[in-house]
C-alpha cells in the first residue's frame, strides 16, 4: 500500500519517537525517499524538538538556583528543630 | 536499576537517616525540570519560581513516602504538577475549569505546514535568537493540555509512560496531545524557519 502525505503527517510524531510498528515505519520511509515535502516537515519538526531540548531556549530566571537552595537551607535547618510539629 | 536510580536510592536513604544536607545534592539535577513543569502550568515566571521552591520543599517533607517504585524524577514531577494545579485553582477561584476536564473534544487543524525551500536552511538558522524567542512564545501560547505534555516529554525529556504517569492520563492521550502540540509548533515556526538566512558567520553563525 502506498501512503499519501496526509497519512504520513498523522504519524510523524510517533515516527520521531520510534513508536510506529516496523511495517508502517518502512512505508513511511519509502514515502520520505521521494517526497521532499514530507521530508521537510519531518526535518523541521525534529529541529524544533532539538531546539526545545536545548537549555538555552528555555532559560531559568537569573539567581533561581541560589534562591532555591537558600530557602531549602532554612527549611532543612528548621526541620530538625520542629519536625514533630509538621 | 540504573546507576542514577541506585545513587539516588542511596542518597535518599542517607537523608532519611539524618544526613538531611544531602537533599541539596539530590535535588540539584532536577531544579530545572521542576521550574519548567511549574511554568508550563502557571505560565508566569514569578509564580513558577515560588511554586518550584514550594514543590521542592514539599518533596523534602514527604521524602519518607517516596517508595522507589516510580523513578524519583517522576515522583518529583507529580509533586510539581500538583503544586502548579493548586496555584492555578487558587488563581482562578473554585473549580471553574480544571485542567483534567478539558478534553480533546475541540477539533482543530493539526496538520503541519509545508516548507518549500527547506534545503536552504542550515544549522545556523537554529542558532538564531529570534527562532528561540518564537519557540518560547509559541509554546507559551499552546492550549494548556498540549503545553503540559510537550513540556514533560520534549523539554524535560520524560518518556511517554513517565509523562502519562506524572499527568495522570493514559499513554494514548499523551501521544495524541504530543502529536498535536508538535504539529501546532511546527506550523507556527515555519515562517521563522523560512526566513532567509544572513550571510555565513562561521559554522554556527553566532551573531556576536
Amino acid at each position: 500500500m502506498k501512503l499519501d502525505c496526509k497519512h504520513v503527517w498523522e504519524h510523524i510524531s510517533e515516527y520521531i519517537d520510534n513508536t510506529v510498528d516496523a511495517k508502517l515505519r518502512e512505508e513511511i520511509e519509502l514515502h520520505l525517499e521521494h517526497c521532499e515535502l514530507c521530508s521537510a516537515i519531518l526535518d523541521s519538526t525534529r529541529n524544533i524538538l532539538v531546539l526545545t531540548a536545548d537549555d538555552r531556549t528555555f532559560e531559568l530566571p537569573v539567581g533561581y538556583s541560589e534562591r532555591l537552595h537558600e530557602r531549602l537551607a532554612k527549611e532543612l535547618e528548621s526541620s530538625g528543630k520542629d519536625s514533630e510539629e509538621e | 536499576m540504573r546507576t542514577t536510580d541506585k545513587n539516588e536510592a542511596a542518597l535518599i536513604a542517607r537523608i532519611l537517616a539524618g544526613e538531611k544536607e544531602l537533599f541539596h545534592e539530590l535535588i540539584r539535577p532536577y531544579e530545572r525540570m521542576v521550574y519548567l513543569t511549574l511554568l508550563s502550568i502557571v505560565k508566569n515566571e514569578t509564580d513558577a519560581e515560588d511554586g518550584a521552591q514550594e514543590a521542592i520543599i514539599n518533596a523534602y517533607r514527604h521524602l519518607v513516602s517516596f517508595r522507589g517504585d516510580a523513578k524519583f524524577s517522576t515522583w518529583l514531577t507529580t509533586i510539581a504538577i500538583n503544586e502548579g494545579r493548586k496555584r492555578l485553582r487558587k488563581a482562578k477561584g473554585a473549580a471553574e475549569d480544571s485542567l483534567e476536564e478539558k478534553t480533546e473534544a475541540h477539533e482543530g487543524d493539526y496538520t503541519p505546514a509545508p516548507l518549500t525551500d527547506w534545503r536552504e536552511i542550515p544549522l545556523e538558522a537554529l542558532e538564531r535568537k529570534e527562532l528561540r524567542e518564537a519557540l518560547r512564545v509559541a509554546v507559551a501560547e499552546l492550549p494548556d493540555i498540549y503545553r503540559q505534555v510537550f513540556t514533560l516529554r520534549d523539554m524535560e525529556e520524560l518518556n511517554i509512560d513517565e509523562t502519562a504517569q506524572a499527568l495522570g492520563i493514559n499513554t494514548g492521550t499523551v501521544k495524541v496531545r504530543l502529536h498535536r502540540a508538535r504539529m501546532m509548533l511546527q506550523k507556527r515556526l515555519v515562517p521563522y524557519l523560512k526566513t532567509t538566512v544572513p550571510a555565513r558567520r562561521g559554522f554556527f553563525g553566532r551573531a556576536q
